[in-house]
């Protein structure tokens, strides 16, 4: 029967050295392992070699050595070098004294730690890879524009079924989520208008406010960010997956464009989904609002449909819807570029995903402010 | 052999998964300071007996005791004192991918040890060397590195806490011949330094006759023969003949006799 090893390491008294006898020696003693050598490691830090002259280690009564242990003993001696106090140590078993040959012989040269950059070069770092980044954006852009263009000139290379299966994932099972919380909002601007109508007798224009703020603009925004959370998310996780595991470049091998087969139907599906959700949200807000009109201002709901047909013009309606499949595009291709800029780890698949939401959610608010601009300066 | 000797000891293992036999009545022991390899065919559970040996996976019954502990039945929180002592290098490297090389290394240490973050790193630096790596392989990610690279940082950091017995699954897969003869000395280098007991399963027969001090072979659920090299290409076993004779075989041996 075996005993039960388990355990003795720590059973063993830990290094220690302490001074001899003699001057200028000091005995090392207990186990010189990795387990044990924690706190002399502590005590070296201010340890006074006293004296001056050559330091001898008596190292007889080292019990046991690792690796770890040899390199303290190692570092010890080289310290001790630095100082002008040549060492030497004495006593030691010979298969210790094969192990510290051995780390002294393969011991990494003690390098200057390179200090962290400074301001300025981390600046200019970070803006030269924004820089490259924005740059790449615009090649994927120009790339995917190219591709799509062939496709459209041989339209039977066009692949329905992703189209559809990502019609599917991204519009018809956003139906739930968005339409709840379209139906949310609703409630919430006809809630905030609520109390300054009533103050001037205005109560039926709660359905301008509704209908115009919902339909002109808050719905297709709404709709756009939870869509850039659910499926902009997705897609940059799905490609990048798939570059990490190199499926991309086993596509491009087979002499299948990954931009055909992953990114264009992602586009073309979520352009036709993105506008057909933001009917449907209107529509659901229009209904939250309604909800809270009768129940805050007493507005029937007959009298609020007939005032909302009088409020939202057909041109606002359609500019709310107009702005939706630019949205889609804007989602759909900063999640496929986010994808295809994952490198190696699972933490960059992770980055690049949060990276993507982030930056579909920035350049849908934007591009939705330079909409407005453009409008006012028609006049729209 | 003294049963104080086997750092480990299989005995009487049996591994089903579902109605597929994988072991009935494995029995193997590895004897301390030996560099001891399990070899067999594609899928005949050399790489679950490893995994069962280091408590990653449950055989259906049988015994497993290493450093005489039963491994069998242990769970994560009783393992962990067996696997402190234990260093295990994956066949695909399994380093982590959001931590650099030097990282990897130290955060073994830091896990398992008080010591202070400048020495862990420096015994990081030590590890790393004493693998083979350059220097300057500490602060790159492991995505950064060839295959060989890969491999002998997985190295590293499996003997990160200086354990008494080392695993290593497929250690030269996948690797140029080259950097495969780096291995195989590497394995020996380690084991005459640091007084190592080695476990490897491996495919690769040069790796065998170079390295290892016994050999099991492994086939039809069971051993079919544990030995030396010389020992079992002597065997009569058709499966071990057919093992070490076929083509590649013969021309392993023929360069290991060259060499001696």
């Amino acid at each position: 029967m075996a005993a039960d090893l388990v355990g003795t390491a720590e059973l063993i008294a830990g290094a220690d050295i302490h001074p001899g006898e003699a001057r200028g020696e000091y005995r090392c003693a207990g186990a010189w392992t990795v387990r044990g050598i924690a706190q002399l490691e502590r005590r070296l830090e201010d340890f006074s070699w006293s004296g001056e002259g050559e330091v001898v280690l008596d190292a007889s009564r080292v019990t046991a050595m690792d690796t770890s242990g040899a390199w303290l003993l190692h570092r010890t001696l080289r310290t001790l070098a630095g100082r002008k106090r040549p060492a030497r140590v004495e006593g030691l078993r010979p298969e210790f004294d094969a192990l510290l040959q051995l780390i002294a012989a393969r011991a990494p040269v003690a390098e200057a730690a390179a200090g962290a950059p400074s301001l300025s070069v981390r600046l200019g770092r970070e803006a030269w890879r924004f820089l490259l980044e924005m740059l790449g954006m615009i090649s994927f852009l120009g790339e995917s524009a190219l591709v799509l263009l062939q496709s459209l000139l041989r339209p039977r290379r066009i692949r329905w079924r992703p189209i559809l299966y990502n019609l599917q994932t991204a519009g018809f099972d956003a139906l739930p989520i968005t339409g709840l919380l379209s139906f949310l909002l609703g409630i919430v601007i006809a809630y905030q208008g609520a109390e300054q109508l009533r103050n001037y007798g205005a109560n039926i224009f709660v359905a301008d406010l509704v209908g115009l703020s919902m339909v002109r603009e808050l719905s297709p925004l709404l709709t756009a960010i939870i869509v850039a959370g659910r499926s902009g998310s997705a897609y940059a996780a799905q490609l990048g997956t798939m570059k990490v595991t190199e499926e991309i470049d086993a596509l491009r091998t087979i002499g299948v464009g990954p931009i055909e087969l992953l990114v264009l139907p992602k586009v073309i599906a979520l352009m036709i989904a993105l506008p057909l959700l933001t009917v449907f949200t209107d529509v659901t807000g229009v209904l939250g609002g309604m909800v809270m009109a009768k129940a805050q201002l007493g507005v029937g709901f007959i009298a609020y449909l007939d005032r909302l047909d009088e409020a939202v013009s057909l041109t606002s309606y359609m500019i709310g819807i107009g702005k939706a499949p630019v949205f889609a595009v804007i989602i759909a291709l900063v999640g496929c570029f986010q994808g295809f800029q994952v490198s190696g780890s699972a933490e960059s698949v992770g980055h690049r995903t949060t990276v993507s939401v982030v930056h579909a959610i920035f350049l849908v608010i934007l591009s939705d402010a330079l909409f407005s601009v453009a409008f006012s300066y028609l006049d729209i | 052999m003294q049963a104080a000797d086997a750092v480990v000891e299989i005995s009487n293992l049996n591994t089903r998964f579902g109605a597929a036999v994988v072991h009935e009545n494995v029995s193997v022991s590895v004897r301390r300071g030996e560099i001891f390899a399990l070899v067999g065919a594609s899928g005949c559970g050399k790489s679950t007996l490893l995994r069962e040996t280091i408590a990653l996976q449950q055989p259906v019954s049988g015994s497993i005791r290493v450093f005489g502990r039963e491994v069998v039945g242990l769970d994560d929180t009783g393992a962990l004192p067996l696997r402190r002592r234990w260093g295990v290098m994956f066949e695909r490297g399994a380093l982590f991918s959001s931590l650099t090389v030097a990282e990897n290394v130290g955060m073994v240490l830091r896990e398992h040890t008080p010591l202070s973050d400048a020495l862990i790193d420096e015994i990081a630096a030590v590890k790393i060397a004493l693998a083979g790596l350059p220097a300057d392989a500490g602060p790159k990610y492991p995505s950064e590195l060839s295959g060989g690279m890969r491999k002998r940082a997985a190295l590293a950091r499996a003997i990160a806490l200086d354990p008494e017995l080392l695993f290593l699954d497929e250690p030269t897969a996948g690797l140029d011949p080259l950097s495969a003869t780096g291995i195989d000395e590497l394995v020996r280098h380690l084991r005459d330094a640091l007084g190592l007991t080695i476990m490897m399963v491996t495919h690769d027969l040069d790796l065998l006759w170079r390295a290892a001090d016994r050999v099991a072979v492994l086939g039809e659920g069971t051993i079919l023969g544990v030995g030396t090299m010389a020992e079992l290409s002597q065997s009569g076993h058709a499966l071990i003949r057919e093992y070490f004779y076929g083509p590649r075989g013969r021309s392993a041996r023929g360069q290991a006799w060259n060499r001696k």
